[in-house]
């Protein structure tokens, strides 16, 4: 099982802050190919974090990971 | 308020408190930036904003910083503090303060810190403008990421 957190707009479009997901390991982009069509989001100028970590699209999703859906940032 | 250097809070920002957490003998300079939620943007008139974060990643990426700066300016010791939830118009966003022996490296390292807070920090501002509300996609509101993720060097 893998969290999947959500933030500002995205959290908006899909109505939730979190999800699990029950899956194999797969790769930050598998996961985003698979939320895209799930949720008729667009996921390509959104960064992901797994762990509280930037990752890269190939990095590898692991049961009990935390992944971050990180939209450009606008703090300060 | 938080004795933590680096941190997120929902509460108003003591610009005392956070300066407090940089004073020590050792040094001769504090600078302090302080972010206000600015009212008009290229003429259009903001009501409020809403600031969102990812906060446990947010604090140590605010924290990242702080070590980036130690490695910079070895001197320099750095407080922020990030303030969410919703601010009116002249409420304070964010304050950094930096201390140093001397003044340069305080201004430097002050500047450095809130451009990586624009970069690196999952933080986000929500506008609500009298005619309609938007989620801020950067702070130069004109684009987004073009390679849809902070540059490689950004990440370091």
């Amino acid at each position: 099982m893998i969290t999947i957190l959500f933030f500002a707009h995205l959290q908006e479009a899909i109505g939730k802050e979190r999800i699990q997901l029950n899956c194999a390991p797969l790769a930050v982009k598998q996961l985003k190919n698979h939320l895209e069509s799930e949720y008729n989001i667009d996921l390509q100028h959104v960064m992901v974090a797994v762990n509280e970590e930037y990752a890269s699209e190939s990095e590898l999703i692991h049961p009990g990971d935390t992944v971050a859906f990180i939209p450009p940032v606008s703090g300060g | 308020m938080n004795s933590q250097r680096f941190t997120i809070t929902k509460e108003p920002i003591s610009i005392e408190e956070v300066v407090k957490k940089v004073i020590r003998p050792e040094a001769g300079a504090v600078t302090t930036f302080i972010g206000t939620v600015r009212e008009f943007t290229n003429g259009k008139r903001t009501l409020f904003l809403q600031y969102e974060a990812y906060v446990s990643m947010a604090e140590k990426k605010l924290a990242e910083i702080g070590e980036e700066i130690a490695r910079k300016w070895p001197d320099a010791k750095v407080a922020i503090t990030h303030r969410i939830g919703k601010l009116d118009i002249s409420d304070i966003a964010v304050v950094i303060a930096v201390s140093t022996p001397h003044r340069k490296d305080a201004y430097e390292a002050n500047q450095y810190a809130i451009e990586r807070i624009k970069q690196i920090v999952p933080i986000w501002k929500k506008e609500h403008w009298e005619n309609g509300e938007e989620w801020v996609g950067n702070q130069l509101e004109t684009k987004a990421y073009p390679t849809g993720k902070p540059e490689e060097e950004d990440l370091q």
